[in-house]
């Protein structure tokens, strides 16, 4: 899916958890998640925190969006 | 000695000399015995099979009327009492391949005796019907015809003998059946040797080839990420609660465009996940933990962004293959380019 938008002429950012897969599947930007089931959140923490995770996350997908990369990139910092 | 084996040929209105594009809405129609390449099938059959009939039809008439065709060609074919069916070869050819695909499909079901056609492994017939069929791996072109017709005619009269069959030594493309057997070795030592060969620069062979995958180069970086429109997507199965669509838990025949005007955040109220093959429950009780909305809606309101588009699209990624993935995701892209989102954030479980 991340190719076939990427192939649009749109920069996509893939978030996830299985990095390999995305390596695989051929997305060139990439930010690793929290896990399969919330990748995005963490059930241990408070909502608060939960939230700030997934806004630290989201700012980095962010980043990712606006850093020029020639292949694949996991922006994992 | 026992009687030779009975073959049909299917072919186009191309390869059966009828004509070119100008005859590809012909109808099907057959002669008896062989026609064009059929000769040189012929000759590769030698003495042990016969091509009794050749059935011809336009490649157009076939794609655009693709369910009466196959039926058609079959009844065409049921006319010879075939023991074996040979289509093609398509090499490159994205309608002939369908038909060739489509006619060994119907022959082996309906009147279960072997079929065997020949592509190029990106024709669109191969995804179609790799799994039901033996497709002989062919060139791009009909250049490829000499060493295309000696491998397929060589492989159908294994199948038509009930021989046992080999992807790697007869050439045809693999069908996602996995056989057991019996190794010498087993299989820790098996990878040790692997291990061994790859770091000493040696060639290995994988045991458990993975799917060829294409690349897309990226493109460049959003530069004012304040005035940028921005999407999401996801693999991740957030639907709004009830999944109004209907999309499958796995193995998904669609994907879901929703509105997210006046949405601040996703609740277990409002959204939950289709997705299967993965517990339901974190992405259930709050479905931001998939699919980002209240950090995005958050990130506009201070400007981080310039605008967080009003529609997300979400797909199950679950068992869903590569080629409807990628349909899905050519119709999305093609609504966010006319939406100018000038980036996405897909996630995926």
């Amino acid at each position: 899916m991340v190719k076939e938008i990427e192939r649009a002429g749109i920069p996509v950012v893939h978030m996830c958890t299985v990095v390999p897969i995305s390596l695989t599947v051929g997305a060139n930007r990439i930010v690793p998640t929290v896990a399969i089931p919330h990748p995005l959140g963490n059930p241990v923490l408070t909502p608060d925190e939960e939230k700030q995770l997934r806004r630290r996350l989201v700012e980095r997908a962010l980043a990712a969006l606006q850093t020029e990369v020639e292949g694949q990139v996991v922006f994992d910092k | 000695m026992t009687r030779k084996i009975r073959v049909v040929h299917y072919l186009n209105q191309f390869f059966g000399q009828i004509g070119g594009e100008d005859k590809a809405g012909m109808h099907p129609m057959d002669k008896a015995g062989h026609v064009g390449p059929g000769m040189s099938f012929a000759a590769a059959l030698k003495d042990q099979a016969e091509i009794v009939g050749t059935v011809i039809c336009g490649d157009t008439y076939f794609g655009e009327n693709m369910e009466t065709a196959t039926k058609e060609v079959l009844d065409l074919i049921v006319k010879y009492e075939p023991d074996l069916v040979i289509a093609g070869p398509a090499f490159n050819a994205g309608r002939y391949g369908s038909a060739c695909g489509a006619v060994c499909a119907a022959v082996a079901e309906k009147l279960q005796i072997p079929v065997v056609t020949g592509m190029y492994p990106e024709n669109p017939g191969v995804d179609m019907f790799r799994k039901h069929i033996h497709i002989v791996e062919t060139e791009g072109s009909a250049a490829g015809m000499r060493q295309a017709v000696p491998k397929m005619a060589k492989l159908a009269l294994k199948l038509a003998k009930g021989e046992p069959t080999d992807s790697a030594v007869d050439g045809y493309l693999t069908r996602g059946i996995r056989k057991n057997y019996f190794a010498k070795e087993r299989g820790s030592a098996r990878a040790v040797e692997m291990l061994v060969r790859k770091l000493g620069g040696q060639k290995f062979v994988t045991e458990y080839p993975m799917p060829q995958f294409d690349r897309v180069d990226p493109n460049p970086a959003i530069r004012d990420m304040s005035k940028a429109r921005i999407a999401l997507v996801t693999s991740g199965g957030i639907v709004p609660k009830g999944n109004p669509d209907h999309i499958e838990s796995s193995s998904a025949s669609k994907y879901g465009k929703y509105d997210l005007e006046g949405i601040d955040a996703l609740t277990a109220a409002s959204h939950q996940t289709a997705h299967g093959g993965y517990d339901p429950v974190y992405a259930n009780e709050n479905p931001d933990r998939v699919l980002p909305v209240d950090v995005m809606r958050d990130l506009e309101r201070e400007g981080v962004i310039g605008k967080f588009h009003r529609y997300y699209y979400a797909t199950v990624g679950n068992g869903t293959s590569v080629a409807n993935a990628k349909k899905y995701a050519a119709a999305i892209a093609k609504e966010l380019v006319e939406a100018e989102v000038q980036g996405v954030i897909l996630t995926s479980t």
